[in-house]
């Protein structure tokens, strides 16, 4: 296939193939991202009437559609996070759907339980959309599988050069490491992990080489529970909350929320010591910022190097990219004679610094928060 | 070098002192002790200096890892470190070397210093390709000249003396002058004869409570010395056997940084030891603190700062006369042997004997207290007058009765993005009242907030932009914060006609709205009321 021409951020697209007058098969809408020819949303952050999930983390799932179509993997989860009632329909990976005559499917994205890329057929033409996704197996949901497209809607939180993983079972053993030494200093250690996901998966990783009782917020327990009834292996874990008063925390794992750290909820562990995994923690200063005592880079994004092979490997020659480092991951790919745009999204934070955006803003909309005030104490 | 990237990041990683000083004993325990002097060195804040500039660094680094210019930009740009994003860019190491650490910097490090730019690119590449993780980072502090770690030189001290047995006192008077990083230096350091530090020890300090209560609750105010309050640096100046030591409370030694005061130590008899505040002081009358920080923030002290920031001791206490230790003494008479020592001329250019608040009762104290900022005092300290000097803070013979500061509710307006760690975030910030429906901007304030705080308004600041001009953005005049500050005078070179001094945040006022904030009126009745 020739090369497209080159093209620069903000150019508009190149005419697509010529056909019933639709160049694009999703395009954005002050929604989210729509297809007309099947009239649905992917992602949408407004009501709608139907809305295909790829996963149930705050700033891809919102309540209020009509009906929504998401991995039979994640239905338990996502309903959790939507609430009771919420209409969810699911599907198995891989198994095709047809949405007003255009062909969906869903595949791993290996990001949480349930994270799922969007495949959408129509006319011969394929669209992938990635949602987020990483590449480095993770025991706590199904690998990431490569989907062949022409068209590739890419997530880029981490779209920097300076973000390359770890191998997480390194990671693993420093968390475990750290939770030993303070166990030995008669602190308990303070975990901070995104509740849906991130937790689920620092506790599978610690399985096996505990140094103690393990307890937890009660955002992450309520999704313990959903990943256990999923199938997921977790060590024995307890709801923090229901503990005695006056009891001695030395030597145990608690694993919370960001939005927990600095809170009063913290107080009755003392003393401890302070953790955040979360792929921020490769740069110093975002460690230092938040006077946290250490820092454990752990992601389920990509890193650059498996972004930039994940788009090699889908065969796109159009690259949508969206969320996170989206201009310099565009410049990247045009440079290389690709084409490829920058793609809008609900989280307008400029992609600057570390964004307070995509992860974080996994947190605090809808999971636990009757749960978050319980604890308020 | 392994384990000293070790022992930086351990240090990196904790904000509890005591770790930090377990991490140091210990590696001063392990350590090589031509290692471990270097590393004394560079905790202690030692640097070389800048070998390499940054442009070149950062070409060579593009080059080694393979990124274009913009996208080094970019990275730089999101990590705010330009030593930490070269290490984070470069290839991983699969295998580094382990060379001792005074090798990396006698043989490869100060060996760079003059050698031609091909030989620098040479020794960079294979130090980037020998070295892995902290260890990278580390050499590029170094090399850059910009090698921090978050401990003062006491620290470093109590750690030897934990390492050594040796007391602090002595490690840190061991450690003052021109301390060599060799071997036999770091040696000497832990050597068991004392004799060498006892003359240079100063007195633990004595601190005043703050008042809470009237002053009536006091008693008779015939029993107690009433002076300023300065603001300036608290400081002991030892006297003894011909040398001269000045101790901050801090326990810093910091005779070095002021020579005037060196100098005309030497007027004093032996065995004296002083208690006072350092100032900075032209023709008679103390200057704002930010001349004094001024001068604090120079590495070398130049004949034209030392012109324009002179600084004296402005000296509260005598606790040493003829090497008797005079601490249990009542006050008043240690005042009256203070009046007479510092009698003499050639002395009260330098030593300014602390002025008392005379008079009949309580009332004048309290006139003297509302005036206090105009003597750019920060209020007044009350001592019994027959107390003792005591150790450490104790209620009873001292108080402190400090000034309030002036506040007043204003509406963010600009913002900025900070320097160092705080590249990547907006820390800096512009504050307006209202003049007529309008707001102008008054000052500028930079700390106050959390770090939670800041992260949360950084968010803030990014969403609601309404123009950039370079790195100053507007953003929406929607959050009100409560500033306070310690003066407030006309001035004609600002938009606002007035200027605050140390102005800093006290809280960000959620609950209130911008037309809540006060106006410009309400800063000049301020003004009126001094
Ligand atoms: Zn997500
Ligand atoms: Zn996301």
């Amino acid at each position: 296939m020739p090369h497209p021409p080159r093209l620069r951020p903000g150019d508009p697209l190149p005419p697509g193939p010529p056909r019933a007058g639709r160049d694009l098969l999703l395009e954005t809408t002050d929604r989210g991202l729509y297809c007309a020819a099947g009239d649905f949303y992917i992602d949408p952050w407004m009501p709608v009437d139907r809305a295909v999930i790829t996963h149930a983390h705050g700033d891809h799932a919102h309540a209020g559609s009509a009906r929504y179509l998401c991995s039979r993997e994640g239905e338990r989860v996502l309903a959790t996070r939507l609430g009771p009632g919420a209409p969810i329909e699911s599907v198995e990976y891989g198994k095709e759907v047809s949405i007003g005559g255009v062909r969906v499917s869903l595949h791993p994205a290996g990001h949480i339980l349930g994270s799922a890329q969007v495949r959408v057929e129509h006319r011969g033409e394929v669209w992938v959309v990635s949602g987020d996704y990483k590449t480095e197996p993770d025991p706590t949901c199904t690998p990431f599988e490569v989907v062949r497209c022409h068209t590739f809607v890419t997530e880029s939180t981490f779209g920097l050069p300076i973000y390359r993983w770890s191998p997480q079972r390194e990671v693993f053993a420093d968390i475990a490491a750290w939770w030993r030494a303070n166990r030995d200093a008669g602190r308990a250690s303070i975990l901070f992990a995104y509740a849906l996901g991130k937790a689920q998966r620092v506790l599978a990783g610690v399985l096996g080489a505990e140094s103690g009782e393990i307890f937890t917020h009660g955002a992450v327990e309520r999704l313990n529970r959903d990943y256990r009834r999923g199938g997921v292996e977790l060590p024995p874990t307890g709801y923090a909350g229901s503990e005695p008063r006056g009891r001695d925390w030395a030597g145990t794992l608690i694993v919370a929320p960001p939005s927990a750290a600095g809170s009063p909820w913290l107080r009755k562990f003392a003393p401890f010591s302070t953790a955040f995994a979360s792929g921020w923690m490769r740069i110093r200063g975002a460690r230092r910022r938040r006077s946290l005592d250490r820092g454990f880079p752990l992601s389920d994004h990509v890193d650059w190097p498996s972004l930039l092979a994940t788009i090699d490997a889908t065969g796109a020659e159009r690259v949508l990219v969206t969320h996170g480092y989206r201009e310099p991951v565009v410049r990247w790919l045009l440079e290389r004679g690709l084409e490829a745009h920058a793609v809008a999204s609900r989280w307008e934070g400029e992609p600057e610094g570390e964004p307070a955006g995509e992860e974080e803003a996994h947190e605090g909309t809808s999971a636990g928060g009757a749960l978050d005030a319980e604890e308020g104490e | 070098m392994k384990r000293f990237a070790r022992l930086f990041a351990q240090l990196d990683e904790t904000t509890r002192t005591n770790e930090k000083i377990d991490a140091m004993a210990r590696y001063f325990v392990e350590a090589d002790p031509a290692d471990a002097a270097w590393a004394v060195h560079f905790l202690a804040g030692g640097r070389p200096k800048r070998l390499i500039g940054a442009r070149r660094l950062a070409e060579w680094a593009m080059a080694e890892a393979d990124v274009p210019e913009w996208l080094f930009e970019e990275s730089y740009h999101a990590v705010g470190d330009l030593a930490e994003a070269i290490s984070l860019l470069l290839p991983d190491v699969s295998e580094g070397s382990d060379r001792p650490l005074r090798e990396w910097i006698e043989e490869r490090l100060l060996a760079l210093s003059g050698a031609s730019e091909e030989t620098q690119r040479a020794a960079m590449l294979a130090a980037w390709r020998e070295l892995g993780g902290v260890e990278r980072f580390v050499w590029n502090k170094l090399i850059t000249g910009g090698f921090r770690v978050g401990v003062s030189t006491q620290l470093v001290v109590r750690a030897l003396a934990k390492a050594t047995g040796v007391e602090e006192g002595v490690v840190a008077h061991r450690l003052t002058g021109a301390w060599e990083p060799t071997a036999d230096s770091f040696r000497a350091l832990s050597a068991a004869d004392v004799a060498d530090a006892d003359i240079s020890r100063p007195y633990p300090f004595f601190l005043a409570y703050p008042l809470e209560d009237d002053l009536e609750t006091l008693g008779s105010a015939a029993d107690w010395q009433v002076e300023w309050k300065w603001d300036g640096i608290r400081a002991q100046l030892v006297r003894r056997r011909g040398q001269t030591f000045l101790w901050t409370r801090g326990e810093e030694l910091v005779t070095d940084r002021y020579p005037e005061i060196a100098e005309a130590a030497a007027l004093l008899p032996d065995g004296t030891v002083l208690d006072g505040e350092l100032m900075p002081w032209r023709d008679g009358a103390p200057l704002p603190f930010a001349q004094l920080q001024r001068r604090i923030g120079r590495r070398t002290l130049g004949a034209k700062m030392l012109a324009e920031v002179p600084v004296v001791l402005v000296v509260y206490d005598v606790l040493e006369i003829g090497g008797v230790d005079l601490r249990s003494e009542p006050m008043a008479a240690r005042r009256a042997r203070l009046e007479q020592l510092l009698s003499a001329s050639p002395l009260r250019a330098r030593f300014i004997v602390s002025p008392l608040v005379t008079g009949e009762g309580w009332e004048p104290v309290r006139t003297a207290w509302s005036s206090a900022r105009d003597r750019a005092a920060e209020g007044l300290m009350l001592k019994r007058r027959d107390a003792a000097y005591g150790v450490g803070r104790r209620r009873g013979p001292w108080w402190k009765w400090k000034v309030q500061p002036y506040t007043a509710d204003a509406v963010m307006v600009y913002a900025q993005a900070g320097h160092g760690r705080r590249a990547s975030l907006n820390t800096d910030y512009t504050f307006a009242v209202w003049d007529d429906g309008k707001l102008v901007p008054f000052a500028k304030a930079y700390s106050g907030l959390t770090d939670d705080e800041i992260r949360r308004l950084d968010a803030w600041i990014r969403r609601n932009t309404l123009e950039k001009f370079g790195p100053v953005r507007s953003v929406k005049p929607e959050q009100v914060f409560e500033l306070a500050f310690e003066g407030i005078q006309p001035s004609p070179r600002h938009k606002s006609g007035i200027a605050v001094r140390f102005p800093r945040i006290l809280r960000w006022r959620t609950d209130k709205k911008p037309e809540d904030a006060d106006s410009i009126d309400t800063l000049r009745s301020l003004m009126a009321e001094r």
